[in-house]
């Protein structure tokens, strides 16, 4: 059986192959990449061991980022609910309003390490666009993002931020137009200018390093948190659950990492798409098979002939057919469950959130919301949940305008 | 017993030419078409690349996605591949036919599964994208078994020790990429700079056939002919999506193409 080991970090489970459980992950990549990604595995294992990187690391993530971001009291919601003690995470607090900035930032300390002028990356959502394009501006790279056309139009806010930020935006226009687009057509971007170029991969998907580097980069999350948990129980509450979101799958793996070893409970929650609609994005929930995306094997969702299936979601960084392979081997290794909200249940909770508390989560983790709401009555005042409120529901104003008629925050 | 590969590059030898290797998409622009191209094509061409397309592909530019988007939605699925070249083969039968992919295909049809039916339909290799050495060592060898060729990839970054590993590992036929590119990108590396890149990787073994491939046309294609072989793929897809576009007969086109790389390479 699949086992998770303990004392070692998840990211390093792998085999030889780079799988984890000898199923997921690895690196399907063309010839061309390989020397570059063994570069940059090889570059990123000195580095993490590198003091004078880690003091650089710690810094920014500091001073430039802000640390810690809040851990609060959702008190009215607590009320409301009449359940479990809820609080939230309030990771959009980082600068740049999400957790994609403590990945942009170590790929562009990386990228200096390793001499490169540019780096390009992919967004969905366009928050990871937006901060790589934030960062590559503090530390003197050019910055190229690559997003589907669709994306384009419901995101509006993120692209001007990329914009201003002086990112040149690629208008992704093959296939479904969303992130699954633009993360192949970054991938052949980069297989053309792997010598003068550093790619980021915006989430723990991707060929191996590529998972590593930005589930490294999110464990700030809970490093953050395990202390905050810690300062305002005393220890860890014997039953506390975290709840967040899945895409791709890197606010979850940095949310949970620090607590992987304690009886800490996990939940992914998926996006389940339009309620009436067989089209959604929860290859876990809908018990997808294993097939190879974007250099990795994962649970993915595909048609019998191992052709990429369609997704729909109404949140744009969710809105993607694969997962993590960290999250497929947590689920296989049962250290996390998965389960998923629909467009409309993250709507709602959505519009709960922002009218009892003073935060608004963006469409991404009101889907985590919307599995705490629904779990809250089944539970006792002793227990606690914790949610990833990983991006602020700003950025999706024109989406909730249209489906809700207003929007608050 | 020698491959049909081997032989292909052997009787290229013997007139003191590459041997051509053209790459289509199997199912562009119809299924019935791609047959008749591979039948025209086959008078000209020595070895013929047949794609199975992938709707997520990381590894190839503009023109041979084109050409398998429109091989997708004319439904083209693996066992219709499988039938086009078995079709091909029985008027065909020296002919050597690679096909040419991604892994994900091969991985739900099962390994095993999808080599049965390789073997049925007389497919003489396999050159697969993203199954890099040495992830790729266990499938190689089970190609090996069934006698079909699997065909490693070199790039302008595979170390040198790298490449002897791999062509150590290889079977009849190895693939140079010409250049830091997906398919079809422009030529951006000179010719000369090309062939010696490739004269170096001959130098560790004169024996395997070594082809080069990426980005070449009827218009670079003679400044090249001193390679055991050359791949010619986004210049076919692209002729395919003009002649869509004026009306024209694909399948003509495509003939007059091939004749004329032929030629250049003489």
């Amino acid at each position: 059986m699949m086992k998770i080991k303990k004392g070692i970090q998840l990211i390093d489970q792998h085999d030889k192959n780079y799988m984890y459980g000898g199923k997921f992950g690895g690196n399907f990549i063309p010839e061309t990449l390989k020397k570059p990604i063994d570069d940059l595995t090889k570059l990123f294992a000195k580095l993490r061991k590198d003091k004078k990187f880690l003091k650089e690391r710690d810094y920014h993530f500091k001073n430039y980022i802000g640390e810690p971001t809040p851990f609060i009291k959702l008190e009215n919601l607590t009320e409301h609910l009449r359940g479990p003690q809820i609080y939230a995470k309030v990771v959009s607090e980082a600068n740049g309003g999400a957790h994609k900035i403590y990945n942009a930032t170590v790929h562009c300390l990386i990228a200096k390490r390793a001499g490169k002028k540019y780096i390009v990356g992919d967004t969905g959502a366009g928050y990871a666009g937006k901060m790589l394009s934030m960062a590559a501006k503090k530390f003197g790279l050019k910055c190229k993002i690559f997003m589907g056309a669709k994306d384009i139009k419901r995101q509006r806010p993120n692209v001007e931020a990329m914009k201003k930020n002086g990112a040149e935006i690629v208008s992704v226009t093959t296939g479904s137009q969303t992130l699954v687009d633009a993360v192949s057509e970054c991938m052949r971007y980069w297989v053309s200018n792997c010598d003068t170029t550093h790619m980021c991969v915006g989430s723990t998907v991707g060929p191996n390093i590529f998972i590593k580097i930005c589930a490294w980069s999110t464990a700030q999350i809970s490093r953050e948190l395990i202390k905050q948990v810690r300062e305002e129980f005393g220890k860890i509450p014997n039953k506390l659950k975290l709840i967040n979101c899945v895409g791709g799958g890197s606010s979850a793996a940095g949310f949970w990492n620090e607590f992987m070893d304690t009886h800490a409970q996990f939940i992914g929650v998926e996006a389940g798409g339009p309620r009436n609609s067989k089209l959604h994005a929860a290859p876990l929930t809908n018990g997808s098979k294993i097939g190879i995306l974007h250099g990795a094997a994962q649970y993915v969702i595909q048609d019998k002939e191992g052709q990429i299936g369609s997704t729909k979601s109404i949140s744009a960084g969710l809105d993607y057919p694969g997962i993590s392979p960290l999250h497929c081997f947590l689920k296989d290794t049962k250290r996390a469950s998965y389960t998923s909200a629909s467009d409309e249940e993250a709507l709602k909770a959505y519009q709960l959130v922002s009218k009892l508390e003073n935060i608004s989560p963006s469409l991404e983790p009101s889907h985590a919301f919307a599995e705490a709401i629904k779990l809250a009555p089944k539970l006792k005042s002793s227990e606690v949940i914790i949610v990833n409120s990983c991006g602020d529901s700003l950025k999706d104003k024109d989406i909730i305008k249209q489906k809700l008629g207003s929007y608050i925050r | 017993m020698k491959s049909k590969i081997a032989i292909a590059f052997d009787n290229c030898k013997k007139e003191k030419r590459p041997a051509l290797i053209t790459y289509t998409v199997a199912g562009d622009n119809t299924k019935n078409n791609s047959l008749k191209i591979l039948n025209k094509i086959s008078k000209h061409a020595d070895i013929l690349e047949l794609g199975f397309a992938h709707n997520t592909p990381i590894a190839d530019g503009g023109q041979i996605q084109g050409s398998s988007h429109r091989a997708l939605k004319n439904g083209i699925k693996l066992k219709d591949v499988f039938q086009i070249v078995k079709n091909f083969k029985k008027n065909n039968p020296s002919k050597p036919i690679i096909l040419m992919g991604y892994f994900n295909l091969i991985y739900q049809n099962g390994e095993n599964n999808f080599l049965k039916n390789c073997k049925s339909s007389g497919v003489d290799g396999l050159i697969i994208v993203d199954l890099p050495y040495p992830e790729n060592k266990n499938f190689a060898n089970k190609c090996k078994r069934k006698s079909i060729n699997f065909i490693q990839l070199l790039s302008p970054t595979t170390s040198k020790d790298r490449m002897k590993k791999i062509i150590r590992d290889s079977h009849d036929m190895i693939y140079y990429i010409s250049m830091l590119s997906t398919t079809g990108g422009k030529l951006k590396v000179a010719p000369r700079k090309i062939l010696e890149n490739y004269k170096k990787i001959k130098r560790l073994n004169s024996n395997k056939n070594l082809v080069i491939g990426f980005g070449i046309t009827n218009k670079t294609i003679s400044s090249l002919k001193t390679a055991d072989g050359l791949v010619v793929g986004s210049q076919l897809c692209k002729t395919i999506t003009d002649s869509i576009k004026k009306r024209q007969n694909p399948v003509t086109k495509l003939d007059k193409l091939v004749y004329s790389l032929k030629n250049n390479i003489l």
